[in-house]
């Protein structure tokens, strides 16, 4: 009994530093971009939101915010109904295929993002869609879409079909009653799969590195390119409002998944 | 008879499997053009430069530059699934064992910084544990070290970094093993007068290998192709090969042996998933991203 209780607080002990581990570099971010230093020091000497305005009054910054937070938006327009046809006709279709077709799928999460980086900057060069926005959006829209297909499908498979053969045999037609019948059924984990894809397309750095450039370069490739030079507080604050935004987007898909319960 | 019955509903049938067909073309289409095309595009470009030739290949496996990095790649994919074994399973059975709202608590926590960006988490390393950073200051006003530990800009920083990155694919799948787990055979090996630490390494442990295989897979293989990391905190001494890949674009212009060495990091993967299919459905190790 013991024993059994002190591993209990080895236990306890272990957990509690790798949480600790987990979590203070995620939130340091957030004091340094306070800070009124020019050098990273800690704790901060003063208060100060210098660096908040360096990124608000920065052309370059705003612009390379605006190019992210349009290639999100397009994405998640595009991915979403994208993956909802596709996770619907994998779901219902009893086509062998389509089991192929389901791993296809999800290649984007198998296939190391440096390969798929490299080789879409290959053939993107060859259809001259390196350094434009529409590029950009397409292989973001690749990236999110496993996204919406997992958790439209995870939707799916507490949805019975039956309901809808119902709504059919009463006379709707297939598109009426997926919309009146089976889209509002599954619809919290749309919107989920819809931010999630949201949240990959404003994180997505190394695609971008090889296929943004000009004034169509988004947020991360810049923090990139900055932090290869230096380590600038600016990027602090950068980082802490996209951080801020991701969790705020995450919490609004756990509250919704929750909701429809 | 029976031909004239089933002809209207086979004709049904064929125009539910198009219809099926047609809702999934889009997406497959984005895949095709942006996933499947670009790899085979790299293996095209790998063999085939005014001719076919395996010189790519050959430089692949014989220079010594590509063989130490493919070696150290490994190195530290097989450091960071040990090391995040080592960290993740502990939490994953403290997070199993507790009250549920206590266990989903300490996996919320953990997919905190799962759903920050990569970028953003580099960061936050370099800052933590550059020479004038917040440990070196720490360590040295507590006057443990004289001088400022090269903390980073090596291989350490990198692992330290890639750990805390890839942790969550670690517990989440060990986390959905061991809830799995039915609590009745613990109870039953103790009431058979087995002690706790029996009971966990007989039936526990055991029972919750498919979970670890899950997890050690998926950080293994996000480890191989790692970038932003090794990049931003390896101080250009750690070249792992997804930067063998970029260099051999970005500075070098050597297309083909960039895409013979994308060629090989692919089949080491998919080898990798092969292997681990035939213990574990992949969908496990896939399902919990």
């Amino acid at each position: 009994m013991m024993r059994a209780s002190s591993a209990r607080i080895v236990l306890y002990v272990i957990s509690v530093l790798v949480l600790v581990y987990l979590i203070v570099p995620v939130l340091i971010i957030v004091p340094i971009s306070f800070s009124s230093a020019r050098f990273l020091t800690f704790p901060p000497p003063s208060f100060s939101l210098r660096w908040y305005e360096q990124y608000f009054s920065s052309p370059a910054w705003m612009q390379a915010t605006r190019v992210t937070l349009t290639v999100a938006f397009l994405t998640v327009l595009i991915a979403t109904p994208c993956g909802v046809a596709a996770a619907y006709a994998v779901s219902q279709s009893r086509l062998r295929i389509m089991r192929v077709i389901h791993m296809a799928l999800l290649l984007p999460l198998v296939v190391p993002i440096i390969i798929t980086a490299v080789g879409i900057f290959f053939v993107y060069t060859r259809v001259g869609l390196v350094a434009t926005l529409p590029g950009l959006v397409l292989a973001n829209v690749m990236l999110g879409l496993p996204y919406v297909v997992i958790s439209v499908l995870a939707g799916l498979q507490s949805f019975d079909p039956a309901q809808e053969m119902v709504a059919r045999s009463l006379g709707m037609n297939r598109l009426r009653s997926f919309f009146a019948v089976t889209l509002p059924q599954i619809k919290s984990s749309v919107v989920a799969g819809g931010i999630f894809a949201f949240i990959s397309a404003m994180d997505e750095t190394i695609v971008a590195l090889f296929i943004s450039g000009g004034q169509y370069q988004p947020l991360t490739k810049r923090m990139f390119t900055a932090l290869r030079d230096e380590i600038d507080p600016t990027i602090a604050a950068i980082s802490t409002l996209m951080t801020a935004a991701s969790f705020m987007l995450v919490l609004l898909a756990s509250a919704r998944q929750k909701r429809s319960g | 008879m029976a031909t004239s019955v089933s002809d209207p509903s086979q004709k049904h049938q064929r125009r539910e499997h198009g219809l099926m067909l047609a809702l999934v073309s889009p997406a497959l289409l984005v895949v095709l053009a942006l996933i499947v095309l670009p790899v085979g595009w790299l293996a095209w470009q790998s063999i085939y430069h005014d001719g076919f030739t395996l010189e790519n290949y050959r430089r692949v496996f014989t220079e010594d530059i590509y063989w130490r990095s493919f070696a150290l790649t490994f190195q530290i994919s097989l450091a960071v699934t040990l090391i995040a074994l080592l960290l993740g399973y502990p939490l994953a059975y403290l997070a199993n064992s507790l009250p549920k709202g206590w266990g989903i608590f300490i996996l919320s926590l953990v997919m905190l910084p799962f759903w920050t960006s990569v970028l953003v988490r580099a960061y936050a390393w370099l800052v933590l544990l550059q020479r004038s950073g917040v440990i070196n200051q720490f360590l040295r006003h507590l006057e443990l070290v004289s001088e400022p530990l090269a903390l980073v800009h090596n291989t350490f920083g990198t692992v330290v970094a890639t750990v805390h990155i890839l942790l969550p694919f670690m517990v989440l799948p060990l986390y959905a093993t061991m809830q799995k787990i039915p609590n009745d055979l613990m109870q039953a090996g103790a009431s058979l007068g087995a002690s706790p630490s029996l009971t966990f390494l007989r039936v526990f442990l055991p029972l919750s290998l498919p979970g670890v295989l899950a997890g050690c897979t998926m950080v293994f293989v996000l480890c191989l192709g790692f970038y932003i990391t090794p990049e931003l905190l390896g101080g250009g001494r750690t070249v792992m090969v997804s930067m063998l890949v970029s260099r051999n674009v970005e500075l070098y212009n050597q297309f083909g042996a960039a895409s013979a060495v994308a060629v090989v990091l692919l089949l080491s993967v998919l080898v990798i998933f092969f292997a681990v299919s035939r213990f574990i459905s992949l969908d496990r190790v896939l399902g919990h991203k």
